[in-house]
């Protein structure tokens, strides 16, 4: 769908993005996931069609971006970091004028307009003035406008953006209905939101794609990344616990980190996900199992090692 | 409907719903109505012609200054409030994009120069003009909007900030017209440069007694489209920068 070659653009003498080379299949759902002033939102310009590169090649269904951006910009929907919206214009208004910029036929734009209310559950605003709209809905009216002409890539610059936790959950939710229709292509210092709606990752630091690939394959890369947390309750201090966990094979390390209420919190790091194991181990060595998870700190933890080369304090 | 009708059509729509069109109209009229008054038809007896002439050239002047201000937010806005990424993101080429917006801008300032016609008809009361005179005047007035539009397009493509956009288009409108008053100072060659390039003195002064030469028509003409051509090399720059 997406073939980027050796991307590059520089700002005067700063170079803000250098040799990217990634490709995007079609139906992928792809995080962009980065520290600010990485080269996330620049290279998003770039393959929306707003920006042209330096150097390099952009290639989206086979066509290049450069030689016809206007053939690739019909199968494109752009949401920029801060959504394109002209507030004194109604919802519907909005959406009308933008399907027939984007080349929808005069015939098709009421139902276009409808499908992409309906997709990002606004239909109800139809003929609400987009500045009586609250943040959330103005973000939602954002997607709708990418949406609206059937465009097979989406990209999505931070889509969560400014929005509370219940709008950031409606929003991924929004995000992972589109999957399968579309190809998206999301950028986000929001971990959790990169870890519970993308396919694939790709990490970028300093205008360069550092490693990509899942959440579990950069995991397994380096070296667990996180650890497993689980909670026990035991009797006489974790000693116990901790002799079961040390014992497993593929467990690293395996730590106390507090005991309040008659549960203790224990932290396991190993290479691969030995949760099944552990969980059996414990209960068949007759420790009660009150909680097991991976460790919250595992993307973050992924992330900062990439990004910044330093694990997150424990 | 072309992108370019499209992107017209909202616009001039955002000048009939906002308040800032309705403010720049309100204070052209107000201002144009009150030189007439004191100026033209006040004093002494006068030619009808006279009158109309005077008419036309204080009208002029207001039309080069709400110019200005009509055309400072046509691009400059959109870039302030991040909207421009919206047509830039669209399968529309950057000259659909200026062409666009210079169209509504010369529209709305035509819709507020034809509210202008109740005072050379007012003439009419107590003289005789001559249909030919006012379409000459009218055809100047449009002719120097646009060239001022175009210039504001401009301007508002260069600058980041309306209040920018308005100083440059304002700062370049006014060395076109301060050209005329270099031709008093200068020799020739540079005379007839200077008078050639003044937007007001030489080119419209004929519009203004009735006269329309051709040599004119094309200036103004010239002018719009240079202008433009800037603009939209400008919105063409950007997408490297």
């Amino acid at each position: 769908m997406i073939q980027v070659n050796g991307l590059t653009k520089y700002y005067g003498e700063h170079a803000a993005i250098r040799d990217l080379t990634f490709a995007i299949d079609k139906g992928e759902v792809i995080g962009f996931l980065g520290l600010n002033g990485a080269g996330k939102s620049t290279t998003l310009k770039i393959l929306g069609c707003v920006l042209l590169p330096t150097a390099g090649s952009v290639t989206v269904d086979g066509i290049d971006i450069a030689r016809d951006p206007h053939e690739v910009r019909r199968r494109i929907g752009f949401l920029p970091d801060h959504p394109p919206l002209y507030t004194e214009m109604t919802v519907g208004r909005y959406l009308a004028f933008v399907a027939r910029l984007r080349g929808v036929p005069a015939a098709e734009t009421s139902a276009r307009v409808t499908e992409a209310e309906t997709k990002t559950s606004i239909r109800d605003m139809d003929d609400e003035l987009i500045s009586s709209l609250s943040h959330g809905f103005r973000q939602r009216v954002g997607v709708a406008q990418a949406l609206v002409h059937r465009p097979k890539l989406v990209i999505m610059d931070e889509p969560t953006s400014g929005l509370d936790p219940l709008q950031t959950v409606e929003m991924r939710k929004t995000i992972r209905a589109l999957q399968g229709e579309h190809t998206i292509l999301l950028s986000s210092h929001i971990l959790s939101e990169i870890s519970q709606t993308c396919d694939r990752l790709l990490i970028i630091r300093d205008g360069e794609i550092i490693d990509q690939g899942s959440e579990e394959d950069l995991a397994r890369r380096l070296g667990g990344g996180g650890g497993i947390a689980i909670e026990v309750d035991v009797a006489g201090g974790p000693d116990s616990a901790l002799a079961i966990l040390t014992q497993l094979p593929g467990v690293a390390r395996a730590v106390a980190i507090k005991q309040a209420a008659g549960v203790t919190s224990l932290r396991v790091e190993s290479k691969a996900d030995l949760r099944a194991q552990i969980a059996r181990a414990l209960v068949m060595g007759g420790i009660d199992l009150v909680r097991i998870d991976r460790s919250t700190g595992r993307l973050e933890n992924i992330f900062l090692q990439l990004t910044q080369g330093k694990d997150l304090p424990q | 409907m072309s992108p370019t009708t499209l992107i017209a059509r909202r616009e001039l729509g955002t000048y009939l719903r906002s308040m800032t069109g309705y403010v720049i109209a309100a204070i052209l009229l107000l201002v144009d109505g009150l030189l007439f008054n004191i100026f033209a038809i006040g004093g002494d007896d006068k030619l009808s012609a006279v009158v109309l002439a005077q008419f036309f050239f204080y009208t002029s002047g207001l039309t080069m200054i709400a110019s200005v201000f009509i055309s400072m937010r046509l691009v400059a806005e959109e870039r302030q409030t991040g909207t421009l990424v919206l047509l830039t993101s669209s399968p529309v080429t950057d000259g659909q994009i200026i062409v666009g917006k210079f169209l509504s801008g010369f529209v709305f300032l035509a819709l507020v120069l034809a509210l202008s016609v109740f005072m050379p008809l007012l003439i009419l009361v107590n003289g005789k003009i001559s249909v030919g005179h006012l379409a000459a005047g009218y055809l100047g007035l449009l002719l120097l909007g646009a060239s001022a539009t175009a210039i504001g397009t401009l301007g508002s493509a260069l600058a980041r900030t309306q209040v920018l956009a308005a100083i440059f288009s304002g700062c370049m409108v006014t060395a076109m017209v301060l050209c005329w008053m270099l031709v008093q100072v200068t020799e020739r060659p540079f005379k007839d440069v200077f008078a050639n390039l003044a937007i007001h003195g030489k080119h419209f002064i004929p519009f203004q007694q009735g006269a329309i030469h051709l040599r004119d028509v094309v200036y103004y003409l010239m002018v719009t489209l240079v202008a433009l051509f800037a603009a939209i090399r400008v919105m063409e720059a950007r997408r490297w920068r």
